[in-house]
């Protein structure tokens, strides 16, 4: 699968001190994992929690998932001593957090660099997603989406988000709006994936399901989760429909005419196929592919035209 | 010693009782007639209520070396068992055999009556305390572990005769008319009370709620009832149904059922007249949840559900999803007051549900049942009567009886538990054979027996993750490591009965 269409719609959370939960890593069905060695382990715990981790990943060799780091952050005294330990069972990245600026990124990307000539493997294996969680941050983030070729997508993080700014989070995210709606602007204009931030209320399913719904509307491919019992409704949201399904399998049929006709905008249904419909068409039916709704050869030419 | 075709080593006999090695689960065929009982007569003005229940053991004739039985339905709450073998202990009666339906940790309050020769032998299986003291060799007293199918068949065909039932009556009248609907000590269904008020020499009603003659519906006839006596209480209605049987939450578990559910998905079954039976467990509850679903979404009208009765299978049936639940035991409350108001939930004798000596049980008509195990072995036999510590903890159950009706029968258990891997090479103990097993899920993935290729193949055109057993097996151990073997003397304490009487596997003392 190319690398910009990587299914990334849920990314959970693990704490990285509880080896009840790391065990079942690979049974989850999340599309990635973030073990968290930051907030979720008291300092006194960093050191045991990164040996865990190391240990848990290199026995975890049949990887079924993107296995992300969340290291502690570069003001801290911790994060070289969470790559130093953690790189060598090579996770596929690293969840960096408070990304403040574009400078945050580039100094991780210099030492992931490092640590790849020194472990000998490819320049740039390891990814990085930063997490755009201050007012900072989000003012920054259209730099900081451009700022290193590792980067895979920017993670807005509400809770810290709304603490910067001294204001309540609210279930509807009302708040959010504006921060989200720049978070994905930079990331489309970069190319790169938008991750939404986590719903912390993990017996509120619904409250889930409408915040889903509102946040793949805004643009957003993902969503950070808290909890494995949040991923079932986050992948039925991201699902395509059966009728966004078939009328995207009408608008290709209908260009793939159009093109035999020498052209490059038909009707179909009475409303205007063009260039850009065509691209959102495929784009769905590449979701529905990746979802295994769908099993068909997606032919790029149809959008362009034979060379 | 005897070597039944599944290789387990038996002894020749057991207390006195030849033991017949299990063969396979569908060939053995009965031969003779039921068991008989002396007829009786009660004429008009004839008085069958008894002041105590001293009265009602001595008007029964019960002596010593007899057998007796009460049902489990108070399960955990009952507090008949116990009161019977105090009154009996009292009279001086000794070396009496139990025959149950089950025994329940509640029962622990026992073990003195044992160490003192009142009781000898438990013709049934054991939950808790009892069944392991027994494994270590601390208590004397041999049990044979019965299915509820084979436990009434021991009843029907005599091999198991039972001097004197004293059935717990949540609703009774002074003529022994019963139900378990209503009263203080309401448990719903009496079905594992009905072979014994059929089949004992002299049956007892216990009752705490005598209520006017006639007391409808009439679950258990007066017609079977010889003597009714009242006590204060039966047991602890807390403990008799739990009031909330409940999805698990846990992941691991729901994503076990999320597999399970694929997989009835992918049998085909699912489809109107579906028949469906699960226990009260968290992944169990989780997989009737899934498949409530299924059949809301595609409109599906199933038939029946089966066996033991949760509020889920209650919502099932208003909902219109199934036409009937035929109900031997509820679980919870929900249920309790469903079967007393709704004609299409069902009462249903364990004779009826899983008996293989009769003219077909209703886990014969089982397209599916989700059940659990302690222990899975790479043959798909089942362990549910041991533990990792080889003590008898647990009985049977309808396990084996609705694995050998059903269909499509699912093992749901979790691959690890606590630092054990739940699949093995050969389990401590086999409960149900690997044949009448279909498929075993786990959250690591799914092993599919031989002889569902077809089954095995659709699920793998789904992309459901199936793996080989064995596969599943090494990657458990690679986790937990290769657990150190249970040692064991020679002494067999306890025989696990398959349904239709042969002897499955022995257990022995555990070597401290």
């Amino acid at each position: 699968m190319e690398h910009s269409f990587r299914l990334r719609r849920s990314l959970l959370y693990v704490p990285g001190n509880m080896p009840s939960m790391l065990q079942n890593i690979p049974i989850f069905e999340s599309d990635a994992v973030m073990i968290d060695l930051e907030d979720a382990v008291p300092y006194s715990e960093k050191d045991a929690a990164r040996t865990l981790v190391h240990s848990f990943l290199s026995t975890y060799q049949d990887r079924n998932k993107e296995i992300f780091v969340r290291i502690n952050g570069l003001k801290t005294d911790c994060w070289k001593e969470d790559l130093r330990v953690i790189l060598p069972a090579l996770p596929d990245g690293i969840r960096l957090p408070e990304a403040d600026s574009s400078d945050f990124v580039e100094q991780l990307d210099t030492v992931l660099t490092e640590f790849e000539e020194e472990l000998g493997i490819e320049i740039g294996h390891f990814k990085i997603l930063p997490s755009i969680e201050t007012a900072e941050g989000v003012i920054n983030c259209i730099k900081t989406a451009r700022s290193s070729n590792r980067l895979i997508g920017l993670a807005f993080g509400a809770e810290d988000y709304t603490a910067s700014l001294e204001i309540e989070r609210t279930k509807t995210g009302e708040e959010l709006f504006a921060a989200r709606t720049r978070v994905v602007w930079a990331c489309k204009a970069a190319g790169i994936q938008a991750i939404d931030t986590i719903f912390s209320d993990v017996s509120d399913m619904e409250a889930l399901r409408h915040e889903t719904t509102l946040i793949k509307t805004l643009g957003f491919s993902g969503k950070s989760l808290v909890n494995p019992r949040q991923i079932e409704v986050v992948h039925e949201v991201f699902a395509p429909k059966q009728e966004e399904i078939d009328y995207a399998l009408q608008v290709v049929e209908a260009i793939q005419k159009a093109r035999e006709m020498g052209t490059g905008v038909i009707s179909l249904g009475g409303k205007m196929v063009d260039a850009p419909v065509v691209k959102r068409a495929l784009r769905i039916l590449k979701t529905a592919q990746a979802h295994g709704l769908i099993d068909m050869q997606l032919d790029e030419e149809v959008i362009y035209g034979h060379k | 010693m005897v070597t039944n075709s599944l290789g387990r080593q038996l002894p020749e006999s057991f207390f006195g009782k030849a033991v017949h090695p299990f063969q396979d689960p569908y060939s053995r065929t009965p031969a003779g007639n039921h068991a008989t009982r002396h007829l009786r007569r009660h004429n008009p003005g004839d008085n069958k209520l008894l002041g105590n229940l001293r009265e009602a053991i001595e008007a029964s004739g019960l002596k010593s070396g007899m057998c007796i039985a009460t049902h489990h339905h108070l399960r955990n709450g009952d507090a008949v068992l116990n009161l019977v073998v105090r009154e009996i202990d009292r009279m001086g009666i000794r070396d009496i055999r139990i025959a149950s339906s089950s025994i329940h940790p509640v029962h622990a309050e026992l073990i003195p009556y044992i160490q003192k020769g009142v009781i000898s032998g438990f013709e049934c299986g054991v939950n808790g305390l009892i069944g392991e003291m027994v494994s270590r060799g601390e208590l004397d007293c041999p049990i044979i572990v019965r299915t509820h199918g084979g436990r009434a068949r021991s009843l029907i065909t005599g091999e198991v005769v039972v001097d004197v039932a004293f059935i717990a009556a949540p609703s009774c009248d002074c003529y022994g008319n019963m139900n378990g609907f209503f009263g203080p000590s309401a448990c719903g269904s009496l079905g594992y009370a009905f072979t014994d008020a059929q089949y004992a020499h002299c049956v007892v009603a216990v009752t705490d709620n005598l209520t006017a003659a006639p007391v409808t519906p009439v679950s258990i006839s007066q017609s079977l009832i010889d003597y009714v006596v009242r006590v204060d209480t039966l047991g602890d209605p807390r403990k008799i149904v739990s009031t909330t049987t409940q999805i698990t939450r846990d992941p691991v578990g729901l994503q076990i059922a999320r597999y399970a559910a694929q997989v009835i998905d992918a049998s085909g079954l699912l489809r109107d007249g579906f028949s469906f039976q699960t226990g009260a467990g968290g992944i169990s509850l989780a997989v009737a949840e899934q498949v409530r679903r299924m059949m809301s979404q595609a409109q599906i009208k199933g038939s029946f559900g089966c066996g033991g009765i949760t509020g889920y299978f209650v919502d099932m049936l208003e909902e219109g999803l199934f036409r009937t639940l035929f109900d031997v035991q509820c679980f919870d409350l929900k249920a309790v007051e469903s079967i007393g108001r709704n004609l299409h939930h069902q009462e249903m004798s364990a004779d009826t549900y899983a008996n293989p000596f009769n003219a077909g049980a209703m886990v014969n008509l089982l397209d599916c049942v989700i059940l659990g195990a302690t222990e899975i072995d790479v043959d798909f036999n089942v362990n549910v009567n041991t533990e990792s510590n080889g003590y008898l903890l647990h009985n049977t159950g309808g396990h084996s009886d609705a694995a050998a009706g059903a269909k499509l029968s699912i093992i749901t258990a979790p691959l690890l538990r606590g630092r054990l891997p739940i699949i093995r090479d050969t389990v401590t103990t086999v409960t149900t054979p690997g044949r009448t097993i279909d498929v075993i899920v786990t959250e690591r993935g799914i092993a599919v027996n031989d002889h569902q290729q077809e089954l095995k193949d659709e699920l793998i055109r789904r992309k459901v993750p199936v793996r080989d057993i064995v596969e599943l097996r090494e990657e458990a151990c690679r986790i937990t490591g290769e657990p150190r073997p249970i040692e064991f003397t020679d002494e067999v304490v306890a025989l696990i009965e398959y349904r239709d009487g042969t002897i499955i596997d022995a257990v022995r003392k555990v070597k401290e």
